[in-house]
């Protein structure tokens, strides 16, 4: 057990270190640093910014030392909770990401417990009674679910919303919320808008879970221990609850490490199209305005968020599973 | 996953002649992949569907009627219009040439259909000059209209706000958008055999690293990084430059899936007995690798790439979206829904969404052909 935690550990790690180059990677790969767009920007609203000022801006900002003193110096700034400062807006990237990066993730778990939610009754249900229409229904419901990328499913309920019913079903808050500081009221408000966000978000997911739950189920039920409990007058309920899910269950459980990074991902550009108050936009902006130092920031931050996510859902698996628990590793 | 598809399509027809036994008993394994794919009704849909997508897209210039990058104001976001197809009790398709003014009121444009006059509509008919394939010259497009420029004229899916014609826009970006998932996955799948193949076959050490590998990449958010990275690539690069840019960003994370089912397949069939009496015979190890052990998984290969191209067009289709992709005037699907992002202007114009019907048919057709190639190759899996 303590070996599993480890390993699982030290994958945590790497994966950090992996995304922390690639983010840096990010920020240094277009030919212009930020003292070039911000040059080209003033140019373009009509003032000169001289070469000396240029220079000036770059040493403050330590963007005329070699790449790996940069690095070091990011990675240090980082260590210490100190993000730098998010240029085009004057303010510490803390402060500018703060809570939009807490209800990107709020999000994020509202729509795979929604996937859950969903595709584990539906999962039992289509395994149980296959070949039903229901069944087939589900089916076919789950196929389009996959088909659909989540910004169109977004575009569609946005146009469903404001061409039917009138309403703006974006955004997180009511405008009365929305700069107001956190209390139970908003709290309130945000759990009322959550659900949309959730739904098209998890719908992909469900739809692939659906079928993992149904194809797993269907294997367990053909094996002969279930003929032996309903041979022996168990309730068709319990027999079926009692062992053939729990053995199903599983393989569900460890999809969570990939649905996360998954959801995650799909949440910045579903964000966008419902204006959802995430980092999503965030980052968009950051990189049309080429402030690589913003979002490099932001998708280091994403990416450590769902290790750290992943690694939960890890821990979830070893409590569940007793193979992986008695430190026989089943994968 | 598909396990229900291969239950229903699998089992050889118990009805079966004795003499059509006798043709599987000699059948080629491709012959008895065919037999089994044809069986399986969706995946046959799902083929022709993609073989006509691929058509437009090879022909996209005869699908069209006029160039797509041709713009005019004065034809701004007009609806779809409706073609007659009768005239007089016959079969003479024609249109009514629309007329644009000002709604006083709104200051909206607005179309009005002129119907005492009547356009007629030819199929295979003449219309602007372009090179079929190329190099052959030609000018007969698919829908052409007789005595009038198509482009003044005929709007079979409305105009976007510039006034280019959605319908021929659409098929140019077909020809993007689905080479586009072609020469992704044929990048992905050079990547994915070969460190799929090397982790497979090899073992060891080189085989966890791979493994730790690719699940770092696949607990990173895909979307963000490539926001990153084709944000990062300088905007003065050309249509073409971005093409190719783009495809290498998808395929760079896109590769662990083919490589975690080459690996898989390599590793279950090192064990068989053929491989073991190939190596005591002595054949050198490149040998036994293509000649003895890749002619048994390629159709799995084909059925893993053939699964990876949706993700793909969708991973196109969303960067495009969000102006970080293909970027005009490059034209793809992804492209042409960056006009339907404003809410409002979908609610009035909402044609200008119907590329999104063309992603998901082409979505749906490659997952179930994949499906349907992977249940044909290996019944049992």
């Amino acid at each position: 057990m303590v070996a599993y935690i480890v390993r699982r550990l030290v994958l945590a790690v790497m994966t950090v270190w992996a995304i922390s180059v690639l983010s840096f990677l990010i920020i240094h790969l277009p030919p212009g640093d930020y003292v070039t767009s911000y040059i080209a920007s003033m140019s373009a609203s009509g003032s000169a910014v001289s070469a000396d000022e240029a220079q000036a801006l770059r040493e403050q900002l330590g963007l005329d030392k070699p790449i790996h003193v940069q690095y070091a110096k990011w990675m240090g700034l980082i260590l210490q909770g100190n993000f730098g400062m998010a240029m085009e807006w004057g303010r510490p990237v803390a402060d500018v990401i703060g809570d939009r990066l807490m209800l990107t993730m709020v999000i994020s778990v509202a729509a795979i417990v929604f996937t859950w939610g969903l595709a584990l009754p539906i999962g039992i249900y289509s395994a149980v009674k296959p070949y039903s229409i229901a069944d087939y229904a589900f089916t076919l419901i789950g196929f389009i679910g996959l088909a659909i990328p989540g910004f169109l499913l977004a575009l569609v309920v946005m146009y469903i919303g404001f061409a039917y019913f009138g309403a703006n079903v974006g955004g997180l808050f009511s405008p009365d919320f929305a700069e107001a500081p956190w209390s139970p009221a908003k709290l309130w408000d945000l759990t009322k808008h959550l659900p949309i966000p959730a739904i098209v978000l998890g719908v992909a997911g469900t739809a692939q879970l659906i079928r993992i739950m149904r194809s797993n189920l269907l294997d367990e039920l053909r094996k002969p221990y279930v003929m032996t409990a309903r041979a022996r007058g168990l309730s068709e309920y319990r027999t079926i609850m009692r062992y053939p899910v729990r053995v199903a269950l599983n393989p569900f459980i460890s999809t969570i490490g990939y649905l996360l990074p998954y959801v995650v991902s799909g949440s910045i550009i579903v964000s966008l199209v419902l204006s959802l108050p995430t980092v999503g936009p965030l980052l968009l902006k950051a990189l049309i305005a080429q402030d690589m130092f913003l979002a490099g920031t932001i998708i280091l931050l994403l990416g450590v968020m769902t290790v750290i996510g992943t690694f939960l859902s890890d821990l979830l698996l070893m409590w569940v599973d007793p193979r992986i628990r008695l430190g026989r590793d089943g994968r | 996953m598909a396990d229900n598809a291969a239950a229903s399509v699998a089992s050889p027809a118990l009805d079966v002649a004795v003499a059509a036994e006798d043709r599987i008993a000699v059948a080629t394994q491709w012959q008895l992949i065919w037999w089994r794919f044809r069986k399986h009704k969706l995946a046959v849909g799902g083929t022709v569907v993609l073989i006509a997508f691929y058509v437009v897209a090879l022909f996209a210039d005869f699908f069209a009627y006029v160039d797509p990058t041709e713009s005019e104001a004065q034809r701004s976001l007009m609806a779809p219009q409706d073609i007659h197809w009768f005239d007089e009790g016959a079969f003479r398709p024609y249109v009514h040439p629309l007329k644009g003014t000002r709604d006083p009121k709104t200051f909206k444009r607005v179309y009005v259909p002129d119907t005492t006059a009547k356009v007629p509509v030819k199929f295979f008919g003449h219309g602007d000059p372009y090179l079929f394939l190329g190099f052959i010259p030609a000018d007969r497009h698919l829908i052409a209209v007789e005595g009038a420029k198509a482009s003044e004229t005929l709007f079979l899916l409305g105009t976007d706000t510039h006034g280019r014609d959605l319908w021929s826009r659409l098929m140019y970006a077909t020809r993007t958008s689905m080479t586009i998932g072609l020469v992704s996955v044929a990048l992905s799948l050079v990547l994915g055999v070969i460190l799929g193949g090397v982790s497979g076959y090899f073992g060891g050490t080189v085989d966890t690293v791979i493994q730790r590998v690719i699940e770092i990449l696949r607990s990173i958010p895909t979307i963000p990084l490539w926001m990153g990275l084709a944000a990062a690539l300088p905007s003065d690069w050309s249509v073409v430059q971005m093409y190719f840019a783009i495809t290498i960003i998808i395929s760079l994370i896109g590769w662990t899936e083919l490589a975690r089912v080459v690996r898989g397949r390599f590793i279950s069939l090192k064990q068989e007995d053929f491989v073991m009496a190939a190596e005591l015979v002595g054949c050198s190890k490149a040998r036994i690798i293509f000649r003895h052990m890749v002619p048994s998984f390629v159709s799995h290969i084909i059925a893993a790439t053939t699964l990876a191209i949706p993700a793909i067009i969708i991973s196109e289709t969303s960067l495009s979206f969000l102006g970080l992709g293909l970027r005009p005037p490059a034209i793809s699907w992804g492209v042409l829904l960056q006009d339907a992002q404003n809410i409002q202007a979908l609610v009035i114009s909402p044609w200008l969404l119907y590329p999104a019907v063309a992603v998901i048919i082409a979505v749906l057709a490659f997952n179930f052909m994949g499906d349907g190639i992977r249940d044909a190759a290996d019944p049992y899996l």
